[in-house]
């Protein structure tokens, strides 16, 4: 009976460094015992960017850094049996799946891949589902991408069908750690307890190095070792629940600061953290350091799931431009603030504009230019800065409209502005709305891959 | 009595959900935790984030981890995939309530943290 698991990251986003599951994998086969890494990489919109590519190409649609994440790992995790389960299929896990064997039969391995589908709500009884949970929904051609987050069961079943790779769409982020322990202990789906742990062991898992000293340094007060070689995490954890968080060799740092941080990451109320396995509870939750970057956390429980299942709605979100130009000297500011005026004035009415100073207010203000009328009250007088203009509607031709008054800027503007940017980019919109879980059938497929 | 930003008292990270914001603060010490609960207040970070207009400010206590967790209601102009602003996230924001100063009495400003060769 497995009484012990490692379960290390290989990704906490889809930007994330390519190269972090080398050391984790190093680490998890040295360790000898059970183990499997996580790969986390669909954010909010990733998954309708993912949609997107498929639109245009039915072969892609997944993750497009799953072979070079992929590549120099997977021959190492299925000689040595560390399952590997990841949302990287994102909009198309068929078709990872596809890449995935492809990539096995080039390492001359065999190997069996789960794939997890059913979390695509797109389809016209998946609509009239959100139709019926939700009355703001944009019209049916808007709709870019709908997925229902699936909870555990479908990656358990996936590896106790033997898979190797088990590669999902929308899950929640921490049942591709939970799924795993499920399968190597045998914990009920009804055990809120120990599901409640499995659960925020996987949310300290997975964004990756925000656990282990990534997102962390601030010089001179908590500094991190070799941030440009950050070991990504691993957990260990026992049957019984208890976990410890340590990472993979190389750079960064696990203490009670780098965990308390990310425990706390995007959680609401403590006492009730929901995920369509568990509502976790974190409200009594302590952090011990029980040695050099290994720190325990006790105290956490679960109760039961809720009755509903989240869906993310994503839709045409219009146009977003934006244009900066710099102003540098005597007088800087007040150039680039008539700059902004001008800028105003000239720009088409039925669009929304706004304007920051980067150096002095360029992320604490607010969309409605407010914080930009008290402009004073902020920074101090300084001598380099960048008037930046966003604009964004619906209509593509008055947004560049908008934009085109940025670049005008250079002849017709105040003095001596310079280095002009413009960028304009269609956007995707996002809403979210719950659903009962009867109207969601999780499937679970076995590819196959031979030399 | 020393009035100290709360960057050099406790440590923070932010995240957000579609139009809301999560912002946790981790005293550096447990003696620090009980300052935080008596200064950095549901009003007081509300007064902080005036110009986000927040129509609801929760602080929940975490006393075994000497932390706080503040929710902020629409503070983020519609949030990721609706805002203007180059930080549409509100990732930075974290710091935005370090930058809060609170008085700290005597007995507690040895626990202060110091940027390095500011004395």
């Amino acid at each position: 009976m497995v009484e012990r698991m490692l379960i290390g990251a290989g990704a906490g986003y889809s930007g994330d460094r390519i190269d972090a599951p080398i050391a984790v994998v190093r680490d998890l086969k040295a360790s000898g015992g059970r183990a499997a890494i996580i790969f986390e990489t669909l954010g909010e919109r990733t998954l309708a960017l993912a949609q997107l590519r498929r639109r245009d190409n039915p072969a892609l649609g997944y993750e497009p850094k799953l072979k070079p994440l992929l590549t120099p790992v997977l021959k190492d995790c299925v000689e040595n049996r560390i399952a590997i389960v990841g949302n990287f299929g994102a909009g198309n896990p068929p078709a990872a799946a596809k890449v995935i064997a492809d990539l096995a039969a080039d390492q001359k391995l065999h190997a069996k891949i789960g794939v997890v589908t059913g979390d695509d709500m797109l389809g016209p009884e998946g609509i009239e589902v959100l139709r019926a949970a939700s009355n703001d929904l944009p019209d049916d051609k808007s709709l870019v991408s709908a997925n229902a987050y699936l909870g555990a069961q479908p990656i358990v079943e996936a590896l106790g069908e033997g898979a190797d790779i088990v590669v999902t769409g929308r899950v929640a982020d921490p049942a591709l750690t939970l799924a795993p322990l499920i399968h190597a202990f045998g914990w009920g789906y009804d055990d809120w307890h120990r599901l409640g742990i499995g659960t925020m062991a996987g949310h300290l898992l997975e964004c990756g190095a925000q656990v282990t000293g990534g997102y962390f340094a601030d010089p001179g007060f908590k500094d991190v070792p070799e941030p440009e070689n950050i070991g990504f995490p691993i957990a260990s954890i026992e049957r019984s629940g208890a976990f410890v968080i340590g990472k993979a060799q190389g750079g960064g740092l696990v203490d009670r600061r780098t965990v308390a941080e990310q425990l706390l990451y995007e959680v609401h109320d403590p006492a009730a953290y929901l995920t369509p396995d568990v509502t976790a509870d974190i409200s009594n939750a302590s952090i011990i350091e029980v040695g050099k970057d290994r720190v325990r956390v006790d105290g956490i429980t679960g109760h039961q799931r809720p009755d509903t299942l989240k869906v993310t709605v994503c839709y045409d979100g219009g146009w977003l431009a934006e244009g900066e130009i710099s102003y540098y000297g005597p007088n800087a500011l007040a150039r680039a603030r008539l700059a902004a005026d001008v800028v105003k004035k000239r720009s088409p009415k039925d669009i929304r504009i706004r304007c920051d100073i980067i150096g002095v207010l360029s992320v604490l203000g607010d969309d409605g230019g407010a914080a930009f009328a008290d402009l004073d009250s902020f920074g101090e007088p300084t001598r380099d800065v960048r008037l930046r203009v966003a604009f964004a509607g619906n209509d593509k031709a008055l947004v560049e409209r908008g934009l085109q008054e940025v670049e005008a800027l250079y002849c017709a503007g105040p003095a001596a502005g310079g280095g002009i940017r413009l960028a304009l980019r269609p956007r995707i919109a996002a809403t979210s709305c719950f659903i009962p879980r009867s109207a969601v059938t999780p499937r679970v497929e076995i590819v196959e891959a031979r030399p | 009595m020393t009035r100290l930003e709360l960057h050099a008292l406790a440590h923070a990270r932010t995240g957000d959900k579609g139009n809301r914001l999560n912002i946790s603060l981790i005293a550096y010490e447990p003696a620090l935790y009980p300052l935080l609960l008596l200064h950095v207040t549901e009003a007081a970070v509300a007064m902080r984030f005036i110009h986000r207009k927040p129509s609801s400010v929760k602080r929940y206590e975490l006393p075994k981890m000497h932390a706080l967790n503040f929710v902020l209601d629409d503070v983020l102009d519609g949030g990721v995939t609706q805002a203007l602003n180059l930080d549409s996230h509100g990732k930075t924001l974290s710091f935005h309530l370090l930058g809060l100063r609170v008085p700290v009495p005597h007995e507690l400003a040895r626990y202060a943290r110091r940027a390095p060769g500011a004395g």
